[in-house]
């Protein structure tokens, strides 16, 4: 059995930053492997632990930056990796969930795998749509916001436990093939052994750009196009305390106080 | 032209965010003067179709096929839906099912798609208001197509008011069994626990600011000094720090105290949802950026292992 999980690499924001142009500057910007992803690793490799013949691979829409991620889900158990990323690819700003599940459906075609897993977000943009997207070019089966996974292969059957709004779960059985997206807490993901990070340096990551998919530019082309990024105007007005934790304390507690907190 | 919203029920209920794609519905209706025709699929659509009709809309389609939202037959159902009416816009809910079928729905419609909207304005071309980053920056995309499927981020957007004269009709749709291969077995209620947090009158809630689980020490004493409860947000409970029931949030229990104090949680949209209604929300967070301080009355800018011990030595802990 193959189980192909993406996996990209997220820009984290500093405290502090500024915008230039239609995106924040690159320098306040630091990249991790997507939480989201990281959960969905994690249960592709336990899959593959709990049985034989489970080949891990993983697949990514990214920049050469994005390869730390990728040896990080290496390090952790997954077996080879394959990185989808060209000029052409890199001219584009916005790389909306369509454009990124064409890509990934073109690995996955070559690939054939019985099951993908996708995190049900990533953390930067959060468009929430590449795992369901890439499931219907496909022609799969999918779930999405998937915490609980029981899978009978044989049977060529997902058990799943959707994670609806509000403490209620939703319990589904989907027909393999299927791409089911990760939300976190469906499990504990392990960090990277030492061993486990040196032989993720061996560890095959195929680098392809659209050529090489057989795809031509026309694989990106789409109609989003962003037009403004703006830090929003604070609705709020919060009463901040400043003067140090200390002072800033004795304040916030006199209005607790105030408003019969602790007494 | 026509836009098309479709509504989410859960067992035996219209959920909210039906009457707030109304709404959205409406705005871009008037915007480009079309008529606005709402959708339900499934449960007990006779009286979701009247719950439906509301100012602004032009007509109601019941769908009646099945109890519960499945996908497979959501998306078959919207599907011709869509054929029928040849929608110019698709709205559908940015929800955990909304999810599960809006990107399945825009492919299968070769509709361009934009998810998790918190604005949508017409000008020319539907310009879309999302945000990145964890709500630390907002931008708009714009959609150089004359049709588009966009999720809308749920409560916000005013639910449209009841009223008008819509004509509720049921749609037919003919399902193809064989392509739907996922079937909706049961639900499940996730467990309770010692404490209820929703009773709460004073909530100490902690984020993923905390970095360790020893470090909840820290807020244990804090919550003991002024005889509140702990909540958490959603990282703490996923790393087994704290269980399940101390969840606030969509995914968790939504909590209405008098006093939430906030305690290194960025304020996701996903962990608002289910605090927004504390009469008093304080936010002690280091980042001036952080979303929380949006929503909160009153803040600390600094640092959590300085302030909170500060803060519990104040009431004698
Ligand atoms: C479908 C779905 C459902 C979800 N449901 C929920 C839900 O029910 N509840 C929920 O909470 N989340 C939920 N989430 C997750 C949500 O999107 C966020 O990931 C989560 O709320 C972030 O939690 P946090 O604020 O604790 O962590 P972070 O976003 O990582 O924020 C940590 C904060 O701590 C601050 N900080 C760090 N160190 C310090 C320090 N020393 N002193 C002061 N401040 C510090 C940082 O500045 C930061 O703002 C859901 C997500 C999805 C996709």
């Amino acid at each position: 059995m193959k189980v192909l999980v993406t996996v990209t690499d997220v820009a984290v924001v500093d405290d502090e930053f500024e915008i230039d142009g239609l995106d924040v500057d690159e320098r306040y910007l630091t990249y991790e492997l997507n939480e989201w992803d990281d959960y969905a690793v994690e249960e592709a490799v336990q899959i593959a632990e709990a049985s034989d013949d489970v080949e891990v691979v993983t697949v990514t829409v990214g920049p050469e930056r994005s390869e730390e991620a990728i040896r990080k889900a290496l390090a952790k158990g997954a077996d080879r990796a394959v990185r989808v990323w060209d000029d052409a690819i890199a001219g584009r700003d916005l790389l909306d969930a369509e454009t990124k599940a064409d890509l990934l459906a073109a690995v996955a075609r070559e690939e054939d795998p019985d099951l993908i897993l996708s995190g049900v977000q990533s953390g930067d943009d959060s468009f929430a749509a590449t795992g369901v997207t890439l499931a219907e070019k496909l022609g799969d089966e999918w779930a999405a916001v998937v915490n609980q996974l029981d899978l009978d292969t044989e049977g060529g059957v997902a058990s799943v436990h959707r994670e609806l709004e509000g403490g209620v779960e939703e319990l589904t059985d989907v027909e393999l093939p299927a791409v089911l997206t990760i939300q976190t807490g469906i499990n504990e993901p392990r960090y990277a052994s030492l061993r486990g990070i040196r032989q993720a340096q061996n560890k095959p990551l195929d680098v392809k750009g659209l050529a090489d998919l057989g795809l031509d530019e026309t694989a990106l082309e789409t109609p989003l196009r962003r037009t403004a990024t703006y830090e929003p105007e604070s609705e709020g007005e919060a009463t901040v305390f400043e003067g140090g934790p200390d002072e800033a304390a004795g304040e916030l507690a006199a209005i607790l106080r105030e408003q019969g907190v602790g007494q | 032209m026509t836009v098309l919203a479709v509504a989410e029920h859960r067992r035996g209920e219209l959920r909210d965010v039906s009457h707030e794609l109304a709404g959205a519905g409406r705005e871009v209706a008037e915007a480009t003067d079309s008529e606005l025709h709402l959708a339900v699929v499934g449960g007990d659509v006779e009286s979701f179709g009247e719950e439906l009709v509301r100012e602004g809309v032009d007509r109601v389609h019941t769908v009646d096929r099945g109890e519960e939202f499945n996908h497979d037959v959501s998306v078959q159902a919207v599907e011709q839906l869509a054929a029928e009416l040849d929608p110019d816009y698709l709205l559908l809910p940015h929800t955990v099912n909304g999810l599960d079928y809006a990107p399945a729905v825009a492919e299968r419609l070769g509709l361009p798609l934009v998810t998790d909207a918190v604005d949508l304005a017409v000008d020319g071309n539907l310009v879309v208001t999302r945000e990145m980053y964890g709500s630390k920056v907002e931008t708009t995309v714009e959609v150089d197509a004359d049709r588009a499927a966009v999720t809308l981020r749920p409560a916000e957007w005013p639910a449209a008011p009841k009223g008008g004269d819509a004509a509720v009709e049921p749609f037919d749709v003919t399902i193809d069994e064989s392509a739907v291969r996922s079937t909706v077995t049961g639900f499940e209620e996730a467990a309770g626990g010692d404490v209820d947090i929703a009773e709460a009158d004073v909530l100490v809630s902690v984020g993923r600011g905390i970095e360790e689980e020893d470090n909840l020490d820290i807020i244990f004493d804090l919550a003991e000094a002024l005889d509140a409860t702990v909540s958490a947000s959603r990282p703490v409970v996923d790393n087994g720090w704290l269980p399940k029931n101390r969840q606030v949030g969509q995914s968790g229990k939504v909590v209405t105290p008098d006093v939430y104090i906030a305690v290194g949680i960025s304020g996701a949209v996903q962990h608002v949802a289910g605090m927004k209604g504390a009469d008093t929300i304080i936010a002690i967070n280091k980042d001036p950026n952080a979303p929380i301080f949006d929503i909160a009355d009153y803040g600390i800018v600094d640092d959590l292992f300085d302030v909170v011990p500060a803060l519990t030595e104040e009431f004698g802990g």
